[in-house]
């Protein structure tokens, strides 16, 4: 049977996993989006997990919402890629470095 | 699960403001490329619209409405006063730069308007999932925003870690949010409240929501160490959303951290207040420090900018009702400050020329003695000195801070504001003594540099009658 806290650990996992995935990547721009959309489902692993042994129903109605702002941020996100894909020819992380001091 | 139309009433003022977005956006796409300035006039008009049924619907006491997600509290008023204000202006600024570079599009307008929408949408939250949608409508619309200029490649990067840190902090946040909820099983934040106050054995679960709720906050404000996008975001923007993203966004980043951590976790205090101590005396410190070293002035108001941030929440951190009238209070005065910064860098900016180098601000005085006035009066005042209105917010939370017991805080404060004094003198130095390099004549519209003018003059003389403003937020904390 299934508890609480195994859905919490899936839930940190997750989470850990895609920030990990922000900070160690240096290679392409579009791994970090997927590592946004993981975050998210992550908290929406926790959401629902809480919301089912809670007997509270106003999480999953939250996570409704998550995954609906989840999609404008990526439709967002991948319409910046390509602005900028287009100005430099490259998505590659590291040269996204004109900017310093 | 019923709606009263009272319920429609208190929300009125974002219901016009959604209407008007919409149908800018429509009207927007039918216009002739000569009538563009309809667009602008509707926008400005749909902001004098809201801030009158702000007025109009003005609360005397906390009310709420929508089934409990949307409060309508005076502190709430008062800040969106200020929002639906400020954004005003900082249209006023951004027309004659936009226009000159092509951009004078009904995008900017239209993607303003929703973030404003999306700022009031925060200020008058009630329950996380407020919260969230707000900040998100607030969020998207500015990424969009910073990449308005489709053919910068430095304005398309700046978009971009905007966006993946943006995004980044948003998780952070809602990971918090959704560990308090599971531990409290409530949305509402006066719900939460209670249930934080009875709970006992959850403590330590509670702690750990709150860490990732101010790491969240923290990336919003700019504080440091979470402070990595703000430099890059501000250079890289073109400058009027630079204006828009350095003003009226750090007003409903204060009202979400009142709203989370005192409506929601006053409570817990005890162990956000170390958080937020090491939050604001590191911004302080990188801020003033790294400042020095700037050569784009962008970059510098930008490094400003988070220090300025280490000091209000100073006045937070001392959870007392004065200490965040205070913070309030210090909020304001920097939005005005920097409204009126950049709006200088406007002024200085023309066609093929952005003006956003510590060396096109030489001999100013000589090329146009009010602005370089003005500018003098924004740089004193960024800097503290008596008896502006930016010496008035420090001393306000300083001697909150000093009431409160924290001394040693304070004369960390101090000692790195007296630092932080140094870039901004610099930038009158350059102004007042410095040989002009540049001789064109300053060429904005007229109701630019009436804006502008009124903008600084209203630093000088609010700062010579300091109360008004501080009883007022005093007051509207209730």
């Amino acid at each position: 049977m299934l508890v609480l806290s195994d859905f919490l650990i899936l839930g940190a996992v997750l989470f850990c996993l895609s920030i990990a995935g922000i900070f160690l990547n240096r290679k392409n721009v579009i791994i970090l989006l997927m590592c946004i959309e993981l975050m998210l489902l992550a908290v929406n692993m926790n959401f629902i997990a809480f919301s089912h042994f809670n007997g509270d129903i106003a999480g999953q109605v939250f996570v409704f919402f998550i995954l609906t702002v989840a999609a404008a941020e990526s439709a967002i996100g991948l319409a910046i890629l390509v602005v900028l894909f287009r100005n430099k020819n490259t998505i590659n992380v590291d040269d996204l470095d004109s900017m310093k001091g | 699960m019923t709606l009263a139309v009272t319920d429609f009433a208190v929300v009125m003022p974002e219901i016009f403001l959604l209407t008007m977005a919409c149908l800018v956006l429509v009207i927007d796409v039918y216009l002739p490329e000569t009538m563009r300035n309809l667009t602008y006039q509707l926008s400005q008009g749909t902001l004098i619209g809201t801030a009158l049924f702000i007025v109009a619907m003005y609360p005397t006491k906390p009310v709420l409405a929508m089934n409990n997600m949307f409060v309508s509290d005076q502190m709430g008023a008062l800040l969106k006063l200020f929002i639906c204000g400020i954004v005003f202006m900082a249209f006023i600024y951004s027309r004659g730069y936009l226009r000159d570079r092509n951009l004078l599009k009904g995008e900017f307008f239209v993607l303003g308007l929703l973030a404003t929408l999306g700022m009031l949408v925060m200020v008058s939250a009630h329950t996380f999932l407020t919260i969230y949608l707000g900040l998100e409508l607030l969020s998207l619309s500015m990424y969009a925003l910073v990449a308005l200029n489709r053919d910068s490649a430095q304005s398309s990067e700046a978009a971009m870690k905007y966006f993946v840190l943006g995004a980044l902090a948003s998780g952070m946040l809602l990971y918090g949010i959704s560990i308090i909820y599971g531990v409290t099983g409530q949305m509402d934040l006066a719900a939460v409240a209670n249930a934080i106050k009875a709970d006992h054995e959850h403590h330590t679960a509670l702690v750990f929501g709150v860490v990732f709720i101010v790491v969240g906050l923290g990336f919003k404000f700019g504080a440091v160490p979470f402070h990595m996008w703000v430099p890059d975001v501000y250079q890289g923007a073109p400058t009027p959303v630079t204006l828009l993203i350095s003003s009226a966004p750090k007003l409903a980043a204060f009202a979400m951290l009142m709203r989370l951590l005192v409506d929601g976790m006053q409570h817990l205090h005890a162990d956000w207040q170390g958080m937020i101590i090491v939050l604001s005396v590191l911004s302080m410190a990188i801020g003033n420090l790294v400042a020095i070293a700037q050569s784009n002035i962008k970059r510098m108001l930008a490094y400003s900018t988070i220090s300025h941030v280490g000091f209000l929440m100073l006045g937070i951190l001392t959870a007392t009702k004065t200490g965040y009238a205070a913070a309030m209070f210090y909020t304001i005065v920097y939005t005005l400050m920097s409204l009126g910064g950049f709006g200088v860098i406007l002024l200085l900016s023309r066609a093929g020329f952005e003006a956003d180098k510590l060396d096109d601000f030489k001999g100013l005085n000589a090329r146009n003695s009010w602005f370089a006035f003005i500018m003098l009066i924004l740089m004193l005042s960024m800097a503290g000195m008596p008896p502006l209105l930016g010496f008035w917010a420090k001393w306000a939370v300083l001697s909150e801070l000093i009431n409160s017991g924290f001394m040693w805080i304070a004369i960390t404060a101090v000692m790195f504001s007296v630092i932080g004094a140094y870039y901004y003198l610099r930038i009158i130095k350059l102004m007042y003594f410095d040989k002009p390099e540049d001789t064109n004549p300053l060429t904005a519209d007229n109701d630019m540099q009436v804006a502008l003018s009124v903008n600084g003059l209203a630093i000088l003389f609010l700062g010579l009658v300091p109360q008004g403003l501080l009883t007022v937020c005093l007051t509207s904390l209730g």
